[in-house]
């Protein structure tokens, strides 16, 4: 826990905009501003050897009208791989406009394409945002908003 | 020669023709790749998964801690208990219990049963695209005594359902330890066959060496996990990096090879089942006694709370992202399978390769799709 | 005169029915049982994997329970040559229309598999945005196997029920 502890107090030093939401063992989750998500993911790739991407997540947060998106990211440096990463930034549902980390981590095109057809949240900068799962003629709201009910129910 | 890249969509290349492999293919099951030909080379390949998109996270929500259970085997029925492994272990840590050692134990033994029969189905299968019989025949013959084992252990004949949040869902006979040990005895030297017949064979060195090669570097980048990590030079193994349920008693390698090609990731799966069988044998034979599962009741309560669990599945990093908010039911529940982390490798892999190599490197990527689309 | 003339055209009618009794007795029965013996054991599945019963297909059709004993292939590429779809569990939205393109595809006669409880009435996933509920809204099932996943033995006993069907088949065209 120390370790994961030091790890964020790296990531909150270096970028104050960001907050640390939890840290577990060998877990720690912190959260950005849209607008700076993408230095923070660099830096973490870069400085701190988050560099696997493992998936990424979104949490539909209606209560609070938010959709966050959760990027997890682990570690091939030696001795830090156990280590995962959660990298969290929230949008408004009205608008939920996010950048794509492409650039950051290539692994996570996949992910992100189905976390937008799921969510509704729009990756700018990415290459294909066609549908990966979902049937081509999907044409409702995306089926993990919480306002979604699905048709068996 | 062959055409560049850049040209693959100016309406000049009418020599690049488009061709969909799948759904309904011989080498591509449940899946679609679209590919752009120039000849028998592929230009670009493109994966078209969803074909068995059923909605598990949707699912997931609606129902509360323990009827998920049933369900969430349902996406990789060949690695059952592996899933649940991982959703398992969250549970667990969400409400803070504490799992006895003998569950612990009998969990390992499940999960690295369960890394036999989805890696005999893995190497059966890539012998069929291969054209290699003998290892179809065999493979699909001799998983059937694991999964016998496995039956005899938790009742079921693929569909374990055996590894519950707090523990397992029953004891293991005193007869399946002395099966399983005899199993283990006999698969030794089976495993040996394997190798003379099929990774020594000229015919499937020439077919897949050098084939599909991924790099190291690639491996990283595009988020691979595995078999196809390690079988680039990646040595991630969760059960060496983060030693859940009592992995630290036993004593086991994680192999690792360089090569990164075809051939190689088939092997890694046969070295993977020399380690797991050696776990096997020393968890049965030093399995301690008490009780198998907590009490938990029908609806388990389950704290607040934001956990992400992983494991080492058959195919690669199990992990799961549960957010709870204190109902019976998960707020969220993301499913993080090896399948859909190993594809974005796919598209890279095929760009001017044979289509006699599509099957090929497209099996030896160790991809499910049903557990890829959930 | 003409009761006897319309007796005699009734006589005529009478001996054409017999005729065709006989006829189809002694030639049309033994040429469709012949038609429907070899159809039996001969059976062409297409190669269509639609989810995770896929699994227990290829278990039945490895060495141990070995459906070629049976008369059927585990899958076969062409669906021209084909006449069986096993169709292994759940058909998601996506899959459907490729489903029924598959089944137009084929030639008559033609069987339908319906393996697992997904295929039957949607099974686990009854409440599944993606999920068909039952596969026979878009084709026609001949066999339902029950299970989630049905054993080997189970997809077998479905298998030599359709060919039970199959030799009792009443046209040569099969519908």
């Amino acid at each position: 826990m120390d370790r994961a502890k030091a790890i964020a107090d790296k990531i909150t030093s270096k970028h104050p905009g960001t907050k640390l939401e939890w840290v577990k063992p060998r877990r720690l989750k912190v959260s950005a501003p849209a607008s700076m998500i993408k230095d923070v993911a660099l830096f973490a790739r870069d400085s701190l050897g988050f560099d696997h991407i493992s998936t990424v997540s979104g949490v539909d947060w209606i209560a609070k009208n938010a959709l966050e998106v959760v990027y997890f990211v682990g570690s091939t440096v030696p001795g830090q791989e156990g280590f995962v990463l959660a990298l969290s930034e929230r949008v408004p549902r009205d608008n939920p406009v996010v950048s794509t980390l492409i650039g950051v981590w290539r692994g996570a095109e996949y992910h992100e394409r189905e976390t937008h057809e799921m969510f509704g949240l729009n990756f700018q900068g990415h290459p294909d945002q066609s549908h990966l799962f979902l049937p081509e003629d999907w044409n409702d709201l995306p089926p993990l908003r919480k306002d979604y009910v699905s048709p068996g129910r | 020669m062959r055409m560049t890249l850049e040209s693959e969509y100016s309406p000049d290349a009418d020599r690049i023709m488009a061709v969909s492999l799948g759904p309904q293919h011989p080498g591509a099951g449940h899946f679609r790749i679209r590919l752009w030909l120039d000849g028998d080379y592929v230009v670009k390949a493109l994966p078209d998964a969803g074909y068995v998109h059923r909605g598990e996270e949707k699912m997931g929500e609606y129902r509360n801690y323990t009827q998920n259970v049933p369900h969430l085997e349902r996406p990789v029925i060949l690695d059952s208990s592996n899933i649940l492994f991982a959703y398992s272990l969250g549970v667990d840590e969400l409400m803070n219990s504490k799992v006895p050692p003998r569950a612990q134990y009998l969990r390992v033994i499940m999960s690295e049963i369960n890394r036999i029969i989805s890696h005999m189905y893995f190497i059966a299968i890539q012998g069929l695209f291969l054209g290699h019989t003998t290892m179809i025949t065999w493979c699909m013959g001799d998983r059937d005594f694991w999964i016998d084992l496995g039956e005899r252990i938790a009742g079921a004949r693929v569909t374990f359902a055996y590894i519950i949040p707090g523990g397992v869902r029953n004891d293991i006979p005193e007869f399946a330890i002395e099966k399983g040990l005899k199993t283990c005895d006999w698969f030794e030297k089976r495993m040996g066959e394997y190798e003379k017949i099929f990774y020594d064979n000229p015919m499937v060195h020439q077919r897949s060496d050098g084939v599909g090669v991924l790099s190291r570097d690639d491996a990283i980048a595009f988020g691979a996990t595995g078999t196809v990590a390690r079988a680039s030079g990646l040595a991630l193994d969760v059960r060496k990096d983060e030693p859940y349920s009592s992995y630290s008693d036993f004593e086991f390698k994680t192999p690792v090879l360089t090569q990164g090609d075809s051939w190689a990731r088939a092997y890694v799966a046969l070295l993977d089942m020399r380690e797991s069988v050696k776990i096997i044998r020393q968890a049965l034979k030093g399995l301690p006694q008490g009780p198998v599962r907590l009490k938990l009741g029908p609806q388990p309560r389950v704290p607040a709370g934001e956990v992400y669990s992983r494991t080492e599945a058959a195919r690669g990093e199990m992990s799961y992202h549960i957010v709870s908010d204190g109902s019976p039911r998960p707020y969220r529940l993301k499913i993080g399978v090896p399948s859909a982390k190993n594809l974005r490798a796919l598209p890279h892999l095929l760009k001017n390769v044979h289509i006699a190599d599509i099957p090929v490197i497209y099996w030896s990527l160790n991809y499910w799709p049903v557990e890829a689309d959930r | 005169m003409v009761v006897a003339q319309q007796q005699k055209a009734g006589t005529f009618q009478v001996l054409v029915g017999k005729i065709d009794d006989v006829l189809q007795y002694a030639i049309g029965d033994p040429l469709r049982y012949l038609a429907n013996w070899g159809r039996l054991y001969s059976l062409w599945p297409v190669h269509l994997e639609t989810a995770c019963c896929s699994v227990e297909v290829g278990a039945a059709a490895g060495s141990r329970f070995d459906i070629e004993r049976f008369g059927t292939l585990e899958a076969f590429g062409s669906l021209r040559a084909c006449d069986l779809i096993i169709v292994m569990g759940t058909v998601t939205r996506k899959l459907a229309p490729r489903l029924k393109l598959i089944y137009d595809q084929m030639a008559e006669p033609k069987w339908v598999i319906a393996m697992g409880a997904c295929s039957i009435t949607g099974g686990l996933y009854f409440d599944s945005y993606n999920v068909l509920r039952g596969i026979d809204d878009i084709i026609p099932v001949d066999v339902y196997v029950p299970g989630c996943p049905p054993r080997a033995e189970a997809l077998i006993q479905g298998i030599v029920l359709l060919q039970e069907k199959i030799r009792r088949m009443p046209t040569l065209s099969g519908r």
